[in-house]
């Protein structure tokens, strides 16, 4: 093995970090991580269906074959299982590989070898064998896709032990936890919501690496806590918004790393907000809300004055037209009623 | 391109007699090792699922021949032979049938895990099918690396109707990766004749559809299994790209140490043992003066002596403390 890890961004055609301060869109910034990661690290490669020529079912890795060409930014036949598994055996190798499933539906083609194989090899072999692939995916709905192209399925995922599970749901994170889930021994599966990629915003001059541990306190406050993550983010801070406006002050937690959860920081949160709504866009039963509400429970049930609501997707196949997908997904009206609920309780007791 | 069975002698590679020896004592070892496991299985001293390849040595004492040190391996869930004839301990692989924290999965994986790093033997793995995708990554990685080893791939017949079975044939084939695909076809998928759930049972000619080149050999004949091998194994380091052998062999036990075995003839057992690896390669040097019976003797008391030092090493051995149970989940510790 005589692999090749540059330790700071370095590259002849430019530097991957431009003028401070950019406007960039959640889609450039994965991009340019995916980028960093192919200059940084010879063992880096993507692979995955059209993300070579076509550019990304996304447009994620546009322009990144022909920089980089068809060894390493590698286009690969409709087989999820196979390019899966064979990124998982790449990892096996010494590669560090990305593999690119279009969308987290696509995905359950490739459940056996992401739970069967990565995520039980280690333990399985007594700590001998170590399965350092990044598996990214889109997840969510919003963009009228109907019912095989918008579900949001990382709940499933985070209940597997052996995954990191990450949900980037800034431009930060979008550009920085890339690379540290590569620098990760163990396989890293990352969600990237569909209605984030064309998000645009100020990413700073230094942005890079992020850990992959922490929960992210988004917005302070002290009367509810919201939890959410991914997608659902920009929502809950709209609704924590219009919360403000009605003199209800909300914390908003970005979990960020979906497994393992950064309970600390949530019951931090709770411990001081006595309430708590998690905006998840599963569907409610069985979803990573129904989690984190347990784990609440369980570690904060003598600080609530309110039980733990969820606002999640409603029990159905997304669906195609606009009105009833909206319907379907939570909305900040839904958070804001949930929020008020829980604070109405402690006023009305 | 395929070729049709010939007998051994058409193809027969010169081999000295210490060659021979060799193949033999490579399947007299497993399948001593394997009667010994059926009676700890009895004893309840190995649990879980036991598969035996009792009747199928043949094939890994062929293959294994020629992969060098720096090849990978991957496996089914019927491996103590590949992991065995691989070159990792018959120790390690016993504590390992036992649970025992010295075995070569830590005790974790038990008979369908076997590991080993250090031999490059990737598994042990129990999904049919679900080992071909690593065999390729595997492959890509070492072709990315410019490494010049290939990756040999066991599967059983099963596993020819699983998709991943034909999603990695066509990446394999695409993208010209040093695997060899080994076909172990023992005529039934558990307890399902070949031709009642394939639509090709000549399963090699699946291998055209992938413009790979494949060929059918008498699995039962070690020496047919390792000139096939070598001949493939030659072309894939040569860069001819991934190779199918498939061999046709027979498992003379169950399925697994639960089967009761319904599904077929006594009869038709009867007629396979009488073609049994070792009983032939043995009688056929015998009949050329290349085997005198006090060297079979040998062989077969050497064999023996080394498996009873692997029940008493996992005998002796540990269990992995409870405390442990999570170790290895992940490498970074992660808060619960």
């Amino acid at each position: 093995m005589t692999a090749t890890v540059t330790p700071a961004i370095v590259t002849p055609a430019g530097p991957v970090v431009e003028a401070a301060g950019r406007t960039i869109t959640y889609r450039d910034a994965v991009r340019e991580a995916i980028r960093e990661a192919l200059l940084r690290d010879d063992r880096a490669f993507l692979m995955g269906e059209d993300v070579g020529r076509y550019g990304g079912c996304y447009a994620v890795s546009k322009g990144l074959y022909d920089e980089f060409g068809p060894d390493r930014v590698r286009d690969t036949p409709l087989s999820e299982s196979a390019f899966v598994g064979a990124g998982i055996g790449a990892a096996l190798g010494g590669m560090r590989p990305i593999v690119e499933v279009m969308t987290v539906n696509f995905s359950l083609l490739a459940l056996d070898q992401i739970v069967n194989n990565a995520a039980t090899l280690r333990h399985m072999s007594g700590g001998q064998l170590g399965v350092p692939v990044v598996i990214r995916m889109a997840t969510g709905a919003g963009r009228q896709l109907a019912a095989q192209h918008s579900h949001s399925l990382e709940g499933w995922y985070a209940h597997v032990p052996g995954l990191r599970v990450l949900a980037p749901a800034t431009l930060e994170d979008a550009r920085g936890m890339l690379w540290t889930a590569l620098q990760d021994p163990d396989p890293v599966v990352i969600f990237e919501h569909v209605m984030l990629y064309n998000t645009e915003g100020t990413l700073d001059a230094g942005a890079g690496p992020v850990d992959i541990d922490r929960a992210a306190v988004r917005r302070s406050g002290r009367d509810v806590t919201l939890v959410t993550y991914g997608g659902s983010l920009p929502k809950t801070l709209a609704a924590a918004e219009t919360l403000a406006t009605e003199g209800i002050s909300a914390d908003v937690i970005d979990l960020r790393t979906l497994r393992p959860l950064d309970l600390g920081t949530i019951l931090e949160s709770v411990g001081r907000t006595r309430r708590a709504v998690v905006v998840d866009e599963g569907w409610l039963t069985g979803s990573l809300a129904a989690e984190v509400s347990a784990r609440i429970m369980e570690g904060a049930f003598w600080s609530l004055d309110a039980p733990v609501a969820r606002v999640c997707s409603a029990e159905v196949p997304i669906p195609y037209p606009r009105h009833l997908e909206q319907a379907a997904l939570p909305q900040p009206a839904a958070i804001v009623a949930a929020a008020k609920a829980a604070v109405g309780l402690r006023e009305g007791a | 391109m395929t070729t049709a069975i010939e007998p051994h002698h058409g193809a027969k590679p010169h081999l000295s007699r210490a060659h021979l020896l060799g193949l033999l004592r490579d399947m007299v070892r497993v399948r001593r090792f394997e009667e010994r496991c059926a009676e700890l299985y009895q004893q309840e001293k190995i649990r879980g699922f036991l598969h035996l390849c009792i009747g199928e040595e043949a094939v890994a004492a062929g293959v294994f021949r020629c992969l060098e040190p720096e090849d990978a391996v991957v496996s089914t869930y019927r491996e103590h032979g590949h992991a065995i004839l691989r070159g990792v301990s018959m120790d390690a692989v016993m504590a390992e049938m036992y649970g025992k924290r010295e075995g070569c999965s830590r005790g974790r994986g038990g008979s369908m895990h076997l590991f080993d790093a250090a031999t490059r033997f990737y598994g042990g793995n129990a999904i049919v099918a679900g080992g071909l995708p690593l065999a390729a990554g595997l492959a890509l990685a070492d072709r990315m690396r410019e490494r010049r080893c290939i990756t040999a791939c066991f599967f059983g017949d099963g596993a020819t109707a699983e998709g991943e079975f034909h999603e990695t044939m066509n990446l394999a084939a695409l993208w010209t990766l040093p695997v060899l695909f080994v076909c172990e076809n023992n005529l039934y998928a558990m307890g399902t004749r070949l031709e009642r759930v394939q639509s090709e049972p000549d399963l090699h000619a699946k291998a055209a559809a992938y413009r790979m080149a494949s060929e059918a050999v008498d699995g039962m004949d070690a020496v047919a299994v390792e000139a096939a091998a070598r001949r493939m194994t030659a072309a894939i380091r040569d860069g001819a790209g991934p190779q199918f052998l498939e061999c046709r062999t027979y498992r003379f036990r169950a399925h697994s140490m639960f089967d009761p075995q319904l599904y077929r003839d006594k009869a038709e057992v009867e007629a396979w043992r009488h073609r049994d690896p070792i009983d032939r390669l043995a009688g056929w040097m015998r009949q050329t003066g290349a085997l005198h019976d006090a060297e079979l003797d040998g062989i077969r008391r050497d064999a023996e002596a080394e498996v009873e030092r692997a029940v008493a090493f996992a005998e002796a051995g540990s269990w992995e403390p409870v405390e442990d149970l999570a170790r290895d989940v992940y490498t970074r510790e992660v808060r619960p």
